[in-house]
């Protein structure tokens, strides 16, 4: 590890005042130490903003609720108000990860969590986003959690962020201060930037910008709300493919419906028409299969991302059969079938 | 020196005899409370207050040659101590039971993360710093490092008996199936990691190892000293699973260090580097042919893989293994072909052999139930061999038939139903069967047991990695001296004590086991002397002996102490009868018909073993050994770049080994009581590899029963159990 500074901001301005080129805001710690371990990111000066007071509490905020950026992944998932009005959110926090660093993550950590393309994390070999200009390892490399969308030649690399996914699909804003002191938001969708030719710049963040909050818009009434997320095991592994989706039901027609996309795309992919093309439609095999064959992409960016066009295709179909109620209620960990000896 | 005892015939059943009712008894391990309140001390643990921090610097290229090092690019980092080149570094772990130094490679590079200096430091972040930013220069040669490269693969001689081709296309019905497992790594939770700390020209080394008695002669050859000059203590290990059988580049590094600075070092591998630079199990494809008549006799059988491994490494996962033993045919043929790549070298992780060709070799019997519409269960009673088909062996105990007896009924196989035919939701139901089979050893093994009055200790330089070995040690001989478990010591981990077998190939308890109750029962001959009995007429229990009307407390028996050695050896019935653990694993899944997700609902593994000396360790290897054949089916795979070789999924966040929710709470084992006079003295089979051992077959075969479609490459990740549905129109 690299030897750096260990600061402790005693203000928001303080932390700013502290924000060179080699510094690094820590706050649960939960990726930016392993990333400093293995030298991938290299602060000389660490700024931590945990201990900074009334940044981890959920207030009102309008008909919706202020999210503190300090709020840990847990508490936000636990809190009866969100599981209440913005379920999805819940679920998508809770998909991620596990239970021990849910408890030290935090909401702005969460958000900037850097990308899980191996090669991102290997210092042996090249990669754009850690070291501009180097090239991309993973063309022509190991590619099974790469994105499908929003790619350039020089990086093909995926936001793993659940927790994006959840905020995005609900219109969640980002409030950031900047070094001046003043503050600003921008939706959960367009804090993120795609690589185009520089892959290291990732968001639409300044030098001295900090994430202060997240503002839940007021709960969509009615909505049933879901977030599925398919991935090697069962638990604690990235999504390969995540769907969240708010469907609001008429009767038997979809009134409205909100769909996001995870482990697709270098941030929370979303897509108006796919969207459109569900809303006034009945929940029908028909009707998903038009809306997936207008999200899924012809090719794929990477020969080993190919099987996502299928998974996710099949994913969303679930995912809507799952909202509209069409897939029924299974419990997969069920014990033993009625009738057999224990 | 103490005269071998060789296993030559069977020996009579003392342990079913002794009174104090200690084997068998699922008793709590005795070092547990030491272990969850952190004073166990595993091997990087109680650094010397001096001790220097060394970390390995690995290649960064696949093939060629290091031609030099930027030392002055590292040497002004304040805490840098020392750059380590020496031709004595290791480029991967030694082989189990080598005994000898592995692959030393000079400036030689054979796969990209060979370990090929050390950076000492006074800190562990220092050193990680400095190995970081060493340049390093290479001339880098042409690599391959796909085993489908034609040109690098070998082809052994086919094992035969009968003649497989005649038989195969004279059957009314055949499966002719080609199967692949991606690599698989042990993923111990405890990392690699040595501190090497010299005395004169004496060597101290704290490892983290299996197989000491073979360790010590390993570094001792590595390092160009005699094997008197070293001792090795590992009285703790974090998991082995096979990837601590062999010396490893840790250790010899950080001893080559300890010297050249005159301080004791510590070398940890980091996570990335346990999977850069210790041996996986290798990647394979299998090709698996089975012919049958119409009703459903198997006639021929063949299973052909192909594995690989570095250059010059001489272990080859023995995938055919159980396939040779497990059914009978008139024809069979078997052959292996090697491809020598540039990657991770490979060796014995768990079970080897059978923990990925019974993936292949159970899918495969499945499907020939298919081809013959005949009950899996059904198809496997039918063709259970008499005598070993390949060697004419009898059997020592063989339970598989009852096993999958027993397991179909308590499983409840009779409502399995049609393939495709249960369906809840979205879910598709499966049910699925697996015979399980690990050929059970004996292996050279010395103990040393003292009595002392009303108490006794067990010295060996055995290990224990998790399993159970300080219990079932102090078990057998609490058991033949008539003591409370709470009155014997078990010292293991020492290479200062006798040499036993180490803990490998589930040989450990048979091994070391035998060699505790063979010193046991000298003393029981000198105890029973001196109350002048017949030895068949003593009785010990609670630390009274009673014998030829005699009692007296052992303690007035015993003036100081009464000390044996015994040594075990295999002899004459390991010639004569294949020793095997049998047994039966059912799996029902359920599959997510949209997006391939598998979770399994229950498991059953009902296992014949020989006697089980501790009902509740024994249960645990079972259990552990299923949940990893569970990470076989569905799971763990090693990524390699296509390019380099190297290892992508370099740790335990990429590399999936099962997660809680991976793991049904309803996971069953029952073991059927057995005795297996002709695998050693107390009767035991090894049992640490049996649980694993077809284990992942039974998740896939039911996935193939509630799906109807066959997944063939392995682990059975979501998009390729997508990809079998698609292929399959389901
Ligand atoms: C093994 C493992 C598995 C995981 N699995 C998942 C998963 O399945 N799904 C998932 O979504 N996540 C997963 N995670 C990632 C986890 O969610 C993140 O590590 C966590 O959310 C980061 O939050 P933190 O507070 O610890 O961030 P830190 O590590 O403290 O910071 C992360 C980054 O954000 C910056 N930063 C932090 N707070 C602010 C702020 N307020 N303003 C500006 N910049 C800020 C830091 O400078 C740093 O660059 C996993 C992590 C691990 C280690």
């Amino acid at each position: 590890m690299k030897p750096f500074d260990y600061q402790r901001a005693h203000s928001l301005a303080d932390a700013s005042g502290r924000m060179g080129d080699a510094a690094s805001i820590i706050a649960g710690g939960t990726n930016l130490l392993d990333l400093m371990k293995i030298q991938v990111m290299t602060p000389s000066r660490v700024i931590d903003i945990s201990r900074l007071s009334g940044m981890d509490r959920i207030e009102p905020h309008g008909d919706g609720l202020r999210i503190g950026a300090l709020v840990t992944n847990t508490t936000l998932a636990t809190d009866a108000r969100i599981r209440a009005g913005w379920p999805v959110l819940s679920r998508a926090i809770l998909a991620g990860a596990s239970a021990q660093i849910r408890n030290k993550a935090t909401t702005g950590g969460n958000l900037l969590q850097r990308t899980r393309c191996p090669y991102f994390y290997d210092t042996a070999m090249a990669c754009n986003k850690r070291a501009p200009g180097t090239g991309c390892s993973a063309q022509g490399g190991s590619g099974r959690m790469l994105a499908l969308f929003g790619t350039s030649d020089d990086c093909l690399a995926a936001h793993p962020s659940d927790m994006a996914v959840g905020l995005a699909v609900l219109g969640a804003e980002v409030e950031i201060r900047a070094s001046s002191g003043d503050t600003r938001t921008l939706p959960v969708t367009q804090l993120y930037t795609l690589p185009g030719n520089r892959p290291d710049i990732e968001t639409g963040l300044e030098k001295g910008d900090i994430i202060t909050a997240v503002i839940l818009p007021a709960p969509r009434i009615g909505t049933r709300q879901t977030y599925r997320k398919v991935r090697d095991r069962a638990s604690y592994a990235f999504a390969l493919v995540s769907v969240a989706a708010v469907l609001k039901m008429d009767g038997d027609t979809i009134a409205e419906a909100a769909l996001a996309f995870g482990g697709v795309a270098p941030r929370p992919w979303t897509d108006a028409a796919v969207n459109g093309l569900l809303t006034g439609k009945r929940p029908e095999p028909a009707t998903f299969e038009r809306a997936a064959a207008h999200l899924v992409p012809d090719t794929a960016p990477h020969p080993e991302t190919a099987f996502k066009r299928p998974l996710l295709r099949r994913t969303l179909i679930a995912t809507l059969r799952e909202a509209s109620g069409l897939a029924g209620q299974v419990d997969t960990a069920r014990n033993a079938p009625s009738g057999a000896p224990q | 020196m103490t005269e071998i005892f060789r296993m030559n015939e069977a020996q009579p059943r003392l342990l079913d005899e002794t009174r104090q009712g200690l084997v068998g008894k699922p008793l709590d391990r005795p070092e547990g409370p030491k272990k969850v309140s952190g004073r166990a001390r595993y091997a990087a643990e109680g650094l010397p207050e001096d001790a220097a921090h060394g970390v390995l610097v690995r290649a960064t290229i696949a093939q060629g040659r290091v031609t030099g090092f930027g030392h002055d690019a590292i040497r002004d980092i304040p805490g840098v101590i020392t750059l380590i080149t020496d031709d004595r570094l290791l480029r991967n772990p030694a082989q189990g039971m080598a005994g000898a130094a592995p692959c030393q490679p000079g400036s030689q590079v054979f796969y990209h993360g060979q370990p090929i200096a050390l950076v000492v430091a006074d800190s562990p972040e220092t050193a990680r710093d400095a190995a970081h930013r060493l340049p390093v220069s290479y001339d880098a040669g042409t690599a391959i490092t796909d085993p489908a490269t034609k040109s690098a693969q070998h082809s052994g001689e086919p094992e035969t008996s009968g003649d497989f081709n005649a038989a195969f296309a004279d059957c009314d019905v055949t499966v002719d199936a080609t199967y692949t497992t991606d690599a698989q790594v042990a993923a111990a939770m405890e990392p690699h990691a040595a501190i090497a700390d010299w005395q004169g020209d004496n060597l101290t080394l704290r490892g983290s190892l299996q197989m000491l008695r073979f360790n010590r002669d390993e570094l001792a050859d590595s390092l160009g000293i005699d094997p008197a000059q070293v001792r090795i203590l590992s009285p703790y290990i974090g998991g082995g699973f096979g990837s601590k059988l062999g010396i490893g580049p840790e250790a010899v590094a950080a001893a080559i260090a300890a010297r050249e600075i005159g301080r004791p070092v510590r070398v940890v591998m980091s996570r990335q580097t346990v999977f850069d630079a210790v041996l996986r199990r290798t990647e394979t494809t299998q090709r698996v042919r089975f012919g049958a008549t119409g009703d459903g006799r198997i006639r021929a059988i063949s299973h052909d893989d192909l594995v690989s491994n570095a250059a010059g490494e001489e272990f080859f996962e023995p995938v055919s293994q159980a396939s040779q033993f497990l059914y009978g045919a008139e024809g069979l043929s078997f052959t292996q072909t090697v491809a020598t790549i540039s990657r991770t070298p490979s060796g014995s992780v768990r079970a080897p052999g059978e923990a990925v060709g019974m993936l292949a070799f159970e899918c495969a019997v499945d499907e020939l139930a298919e081809a013959l519409n005949l009950c899996p269960v059904d198809l496997r009673l039918r063709n259970i061999p008499d005598t070993h088909p390949m060697t004419g062996q009898a059997y020592s105990a063989h339970g598989l038939a009852d096993c999958l007896r027993r397991g179909a009924e308590q499983f409840g196989w009779a409502e399995r139903g049609a393939p495709g035919a249960r369906v809840e939701g979205d879910w598709r139901i499966g049910m699925g069967v697996s015979s399980a089979a690990r050929k059970s050893m004996l292996v050279q093994s010395a103990a040393r047991v003292r009595l002392l009055g009303d108490r006794a200790v067990v010295e060996t330089d055995m290990t224990d990695i998790g399993t159970g070995t300080y219990a079932i040690l102090g078990q057998i001989a609490g058991e033949m001296l008539g003591l409370p478990i709470s009155s014997v010591e078990v010292i293991l981990g020492d290479t200062d004590l006798p040499g036993a077998s180490g803990s490998g190939g589930s040989f450990g308890a048979n091994s070391a086991g035998s060699a505790t109750f063979l010193a046991a029962k000298k003393i029981r001959a000198t105890i029973a002397d001196k109350l002048g009995c017949d030895p068949a007429e003593l009785h010990l229990q609670d630390g009274i002996a009673r014998g030829g009307n005699v009692e007296r407390p052992l303690a007035d028996l015993v003036d100081g102490e009464i000390v044996q050695e015994a040594v075990v050896a295999a002899g004459d019935t390991s010639k004569s009868h294949l020793s095997s653990g049998f047994g039966a694993h059912f799996a029902e899944v359920a599959v997510n018909q949209w997006t391939g997700e598998t979770r399994v609902r229950r498991m059953l593994g009902v296992m014949a073993m020989g006697r089980i000396l501790n009902e509740k360790t024994a249960r645990s290897q079972a259990l552990g050994g299923m949940i990893w054949g569970i990470g076989a089916a569905l799971t763990e795979a090693v990524e390699h770049d296509p390019r380099t070789g190297h290892i992508v999924t370099r740790d335990l966040a990429n590399y999936h080994v099962p997660a809680h929710a991976d793991v049904p709470g309803d996971m069953k084992v029952v073991f059927l009581e057995e005795r297996d006079d002709m695998g050693n003295p107390i009767q035991t089979k090894g049992i640490g590899e049996l649980g694993i051992s077809g284990a992942g077959a039974a998740v896939l075969n039911a996935i193939a029963h509630a799906t109807g479609a066959r997944v063939r490459n392995f682990p059975a990740l979501p998009d390729r159990v997508v990809a079998a549905m698609e292929a399959a129109g389901v």
